[in-house]
């Protein structure tokens, strides 16, 4: 009963949390990697002694690379530019081993052309729109023989509400990480939202499923409970079953995060924010949003 | 409740012997071992844009695939081992982009260049007319035919290497014991070759390998039959070089690269073991945890998680699955998920249990009224699983997307299947 009760309060703090993420995106906005804007992208480590940091810049800029940023990687460099050739990747790589004093081998070269990262742009939003326009009919398909007292489009609607607040939130995390630590949105990070809204749709299905079922009992009974009685006791009653998959969840990412190859440890990190924003969204919005949507109807 | 445990043995002793599969196909010279995807097992994937701009728009289909047959007999030449070839239509549907794109993958190669080359020196053989202006400023003395930069000079007539059924080496004793090289058109090629010398006679049709002009002889007659010479000035193994390169890969059409990867092997070799030791662990924390807070139930949920693994690494084998570091987050991940169905089933039943119902009715009920959440709540990752195959940009997303659903399906079918036989086998009767 306390999370309906007190729920004024989740509602302020999603609220600030999204207010927040909008303002990040929009202030900072996101960091597009290769994958979406095009160019290439050379990762490049010394065996022993590396140069600095301004050394390697240099090299691009005798070069004439404009415009390259290099970003240290423990061992050596990233280095992202304009698309190059494989040419000139092998003359960056030349002169980084400044005639012999280092030793660079190169891990790994991508270039990917301006036509293919506007499509991965273009295939990543209708994604988005997909997943979240099947999740609304799927749940309102789920749900169709509940229609009192709301209607089984308003579960769909919640959920997606409930979605978009689990998305703009990693979304936003990562703007803030882009503006201050560079951080890159590459098509992996969609990936990432897209199995958040998986995730957190199966808990919010989970809430809304036993919401459904005490519905049914009640009536059975007479209807004596209001439907806020029951949303409450509905949470309640899937509280430990939310937390503890959530809980399962996160511990396997959080060890992934920690252990995992390196190369996804941007894409592990957005799903620890996200399943952890989308558990705390399908336990204290989602289901308590029914509750004010009823309300509303009944004034 | 015999029945049960009849049915919970032979699920184990399945698993038991799965396993083993599991284990004795990763030795070294299996053809199951796992199939991994370049980011782990190093190599280069490369995407190539063709130029479909000369072809029929009802033939560019059967002239892509002929471009990939091409390009996998080169790459075989070589000798790579499990080449992918995949034509790709680029854009997204609605849009008017219908980009042909050649995806090709080359596990362990990580020379670029090298890789490049072997694909790329391929010729393109086209026929070409001299146009009349260029030939008028030829006989006025005005300009020469070079043969590296005389593009600009001659007309486009159709007749390209992807009309030509076989070249061949001949020596002519008119040309001093010199190498030319045969080349006999397919029935299209035939027949236009004949049209092109028929209507132009006294014209130069300059031959053009890669662009470069070979040769520009003058059309004296028709010339029916679809043969014809080409009597540059060849050394033997020059000849026998472009001659195999013709027979083995005369492009259709000119293809320019628009994206290139490589990933280094041992980079991959370090993601293979973090991926492995990060699967083991959070399969040991996960354990740890439902052991701590079920108890006896916890146990036998870590068992039919031991066996929905042990299924998942069976279909990665069978399918197979490509894994990509992506990829196998993405069933680290589901490992966590598939515990889900276990814990609405064992939360379902110790709410059962509290309402006085004996352990085997709570099972019982417990798995029932579990089942419509499981249902819905996995329903929504399968489809969010299918878009993300279908619209993926990457293979690498493609993988995660495969693995993923494979995941949820299995949960859900070792939920119903392995779980619940065992924990029915293992409740006492009342």
């Amino acid at each position: 009963m306390t999370i309906v009760k007190y729920r004024k309060i989740f509602y302020t703090f999603s609220t600030i949390l999204i207010l927040a993420s909008i303002f990040s995106i929009f202030f900072w906005g996101l960091n597009p990697s290769i994958d979406f804007a095009g160019g290439s992208l050379l990762d490049v480590s010394f065996t022993g002694n590396k140069p600095t940091n301004d050394e390697a810049s240099q090299v691009l800029k005798d070069l004439d690379f404009k415009d390259a940023s290099v970003r240290s990687s423990g061992e050596g460099y990233i280095i992202r530019l304009k698309e190059i050739s494989q040419t000139e990747k092998d003359s960056i790589v030349a002169g980084l081993s400044f005639d012999g004093q280092y030793l660079p081998t190169e891990k790994t070269f991508s270039t990917i052309g301006p036509v293919l990262g506007k499509e991965a742009i273009q295939k990543s939003l209708i994604s988005i729109f997909l997943v979240l326009l099947a999740i609304v009919l799927f749940i309102a398909f789920a749900f169709r023989k509940v229609s009192r007292p709301i209607s089984s489009w308003v579960y769909g609607i919640v959920t997606v509400l409930a979605l978009l607040h689990d998305v703009l939130v990693p979304t936003g995390v990562f703007a803030i990480l882009g503006h201050f630590y560079g951080f890159e949105v590459d098509t992996l990070f969609v990936t990432a939202l897209l199995v958040i809204l998986g995730f957190s749709v199966h808990d919010t299905i989970v809430v809304f499923d036993r919401v459904r079922e005490n519905l049914h009992k009640n009536e059975d009974h007479g209807g004596k409970k209001d439907f806020e009685t029951i949303v409450g006791e509905s949470i309640n009653e899937t509280f430990v079953r939310s937390i503890n998959t959530s809980l399962t969840v996160l511990l396997a990412v959080l060890v992934l995060y920690i252990f995992g190859p390196e190369t996804i440890k941007n894409f592990t990190l957005a799903l620890l924010i996200g399943i952890f924003i989308g558990t705390y969204s399908s336990i204290f919005i989602g289901s308590t949003l029914l509750v004010t949507i009823n309300n509303w109807k009944n004034k | 409740m015999a029945k049960y445990r009849f049915w919970a043995i032979i699920i184990v002793a399945i698993a038991v012997v799965l396993g083993f599969f599991v284990w004795n196909t990763e030795k070294a010279d299996s053809s199951r071992k796992f199939k991994l995807g370049l980011d782990l097992s190093g190599g280069t994937h490369l995407v190539y844009k063709a130029d479909t701009s000369q072809i029929a728009s009802g033939d560019i289909s059967s002239a892509m695939e002929s471009l990939r047959d091409t390009i996998e007999r080169r790459i075989n030449l070589f000798g790579v081992s499990e080449p992918i070839i995949q034509v790709e239509q680029g854009g997204v549907f609605g849009s008017d982009n219908t980009e042909q794109r050649l995806i090709v993958e080359l596990p362990g190669v990580t020379d670029v260049n090298e890789a490049i080359k072997r694909i790329g020196e391929t010729p393109i053989l086209e026929f070409k007319l001299l146009s009349k202006e260029s030939e008028a400023k030829i006989n006025a003395g005005d300009a020469t035919i070079d043969a590296t930069d005389s593009t600009g000079m001659f007309l486009e007539t159709g007749l390209t290497g992807r009309m030509l059924q076989k070249a061949s080496i001949q020596f002519d004793q008119n040309f001093a014991g010199k190498p030319i090289i045969g080349l006999k058109f397919n029935e299209e090629g035939s027949q236009l070759f004949a049209k092109i010398t028929r209507e132009n006679v006294g014209s130069v049709l300059g031959i053009f390998l890669d662009g470069n002009l070979v040769e520009a002889p003058y059309i004296r007659e028709e010339i029916s039959g679809g043969e014809a010479v080409i009597t540059g000035d060849f050394t033997a193994d020059g000849a026998k070089q472009v001659v195999r390169d013709l027979n083995y890969g005369a492009l259709p059409m000119p293809i320019s690269l628009i994206s290139t990867e490589t990933i280094g092997a041992t980079l991959g070799d370090k993601a293979v073991n973090d991926s492995f030791r990060a699967g083991l662990y959070a399969f040991a924390v996960v354990a740890l945890f439902l052991i701590i807070w079920y108890r006896f139930q916890g146990f036998v949920a870590v068992l039919a998680l031991a066996i929905y693994t042990i299924i998942n690494l069976v279909l990665f084998k069978l399918i197979p699955v490509t894994l990509t570091a992506a990829g196998i987050a993405g069933f680290i991940l589901s490992i966590g998920m598939a515990v889900d169905a276990n814990i609405l089933i064992f939360e379902r039943t110790k709410e059962e249990l509290k309402r006085g119902k004996n352990r085997y009715d709570a099972l019982k009920e417990g798995f029932h009224r579990a089942w419509s959440s499981i249902r819905d709540s996995n329903s929504s990752s399968i489809i969010t699983a299918v878009i993300l195959y279908y619209f993926a940009s990457t293979p690498v997303i493609k993988g995660f997307a495969l693995v993923f659903l494979i995941g949820v399906l299995v949960s859900m079918f070792s939920a119903i299947t392995a779980s619940r036989t065992i924990l029915f086998a293992l409740s006492k009767e009342e």
